[in-house]
């Protein structure tokens, strides 16, 4: 079988970390910036960044819907912070006009856990990843709210939802891609392969 | 990552990790400088990633002339209630006690300023002892590693602020870039010598030659006034862009705060910037750097 594709959202954010995981995790990944460039994608990263400017220039560059269209697809989608934001159905303490692609049924708090010096690190278990936790890199980062019937909670931190997965879309608060542990990565790209048979 | 910590058991704040990561979240956009609430929400408004804080912008510090201090505590508090993105905060070079205030105030970064009138002649601040990550200015590679070693997080070539000349931006950028490249290509005998040529730690001279970039996130400052400027510094390498008197003494702010936003991502493509740059208004009138006075030149403060 050969290698996926996967794209990693580039208009703003931690696009350069997250190419790298994946390659790691044995995917072929490449920035995206244009609707034309999400053709030929077998899945799609939404990575880390100030959702607020992601959103506005999603908007601007005409990429809000074909985004949206490519989650609706069914082809996996995987958002880290800004990105798990990005792939919320609904949105708390965002900007008036922040608009999100939506996929997972759930109400995501932007910057939930504080500003800056707020921002920590913390072992986090997650569920279908041994191998023991991973290194939580938590960076004014949101937190779920509260998820539908059909979201699956990956993990929690201090009594918070902080990873979640509704059928190929998964989404975390904190930042593998700021480790060298890419057991995330490496997590999404097997759902990647399974959903192209 | 040589550097890379390992995981704490316990949850903890204010690591290299979370200050360098922060900043890593805000490559591919725009900081720009505000006076005032009501800049930050134009700010805001128009994409920025984030927006730093100052009492004047550049262009009137060199107008007004006097000392410039660390802006207003009661004015910082009013941009942080205005805008939900990151607010960062200029403090003068050495000034620790105006950094322990804006780290109080809770902001999101700070920013070591040699904009600001320098506080100490000789000392920068002990970045490590702060929860609040710092962001300091370099005119070149063995600078910019000074200031990494003191505990800095993020680095910006300084170029020259207040100007709306993108020549200086151009001058260091390309230093620090140069420098890097050069060190690429040396072997393990030479980092020693060159640790010492660039008056920096042989683990951080080191660590840039294997990685070919610095250890943090660089961006670019100090004169971009145009889409076309923001996007040059992205073409020669910088990961993202401040911006500071360009857009509140430009003719229509609000309009050219988002064309630099967009020419930033789009950095490489001519036609959206050539899009973007229609119609913006008076850009900033600027100064040529060559006609300014050694003594006014903010490049050279810091060391």
């Amino acid at each position: 079988m050969t290698t996926p594709t996967i794209g990693v959202l580039a208009l703003q954010g931690d696009v350069r970390e997250h190419l790298t995981a994946l390659g790691t995790a044995d995917a072929l990944a490449r920035p995206v910036r244009r609707p034309q460039e999400l053709a030929g994608l077998d899945g799609l990263v939404i990575p880390g960044g100030e959702s607020t400017t992601m959103s506005k220039l999603a908007v601007t560059f005409g990429m809000l819907e074909p985004l949206r269209a490519f989650v609706r697809s069914g082809k996996p989608v995987y958002g880290t912070c800004a990105g798990m934001i990005m792939v919320a159905d609904k949105l708390l303490d965002g900007r008036e006009d922040q608009e999100t692609l939506g996929g997972i049924d759930m109400i995501v708090r932007r910057n939930a856990f504080g500003r800056q010096n707020e921002s920590f690190e913390a072992a986090v278990e997650i569920a279908g990843i041994p191998g023991g936790p991973v290194e939580g890199v938590f960076i004014r980062a949101p937190w779920v709210e509260s998820v539908g019937a059909a979201v699956e909670v990956l993990a929690t931190y201090d009594g918070h939802t902080v990873a979640v997965r509704q059928g190929n879309v998964l989404a975390t608060s904190f930042h593998p891609e700021l480790t060298g542990d890419h057991r995330v990565h490496a997590y999404f790209v097997d759902l990647v392969r399974r959903a192209r048979r | 990552m040589s550097t890379t910590p390992t995981t704490p058991q316990h949850p903890e704040t204010g690591t290299a990790r979370v200050k360098r990561g922060m900043a890593e979240q805000l490559k591919g956009g725009v900081i720009m400088d505000v006076v005032t609430p009501e800049e930050a929400k134009i700010a805001e408004d128009a994409g920025a990633v984030a927006v730093m804080a100052l009492e004047r912008v550049p262009a009137d510090i060199r107008k007004d002339g006097g000392v410039a201090r660390m802006s207003d505590p009661d004015m910082i508090d009013g941009i942080i209630n205005a805008v939900s993105i990151p607010v960062m905060a200029k403090s003068r070079i050495g000034h620790f006690v105006e950094a322990q205030v804006l780290q109080s105030l809770g902001v999101d970064y700070i920013d070591e300023s040699e904009v600001l009138t320098p506080a100490d002649e000789v000392n920068h601040a002990d970045k490590w002892a702060f929860t609040t990550p710092f962001v300091c200015g370099a005119t070149n590679l063995g600078e910019a590693l000074r200031r990494i070693a003191e505990g800095a997080a993020m680095i910006r070539s300084k170029g020259e602020a207040g100007t709306g000349n993108v020549v200086e931006a151009v001058r260091h950028l390309r230093q620090i870039k140069g420098e890097i490249a050069r060190l690429r290509g040396y072997d393990n005998n030479e980092l020693f010598a060159a640790a010492k040529e660039l008056r920096a730690p042989y683990e951080l001279v080191k660590e840039v030659a294997e990685l070919g970039k610095l250890p943090v996130v660089l961006f670019s400052a100090g004169g971009v006034a145009t889409p076309a400027d923001a996007a040059l510094m992205r073409q020669l390498g910088a990961e993202g862009v401040f911006v500071g008197s360009g857009i509140f003494k430009s003719g229509d702010p609000a309009k050219r705060a988002a064309a630099i936003v967009k020419a930033t991502t789009f950095y490489d493509d001519p036609a959206v910037i050539a899009d973007v740059s229609r119609n913006l208004g008076e850009a900033m009138v600027g100064i040529n750097c060559d006609t300014l006075p050694e003594s006014e030149r903010y490049a050279n403060r810091g060391w």
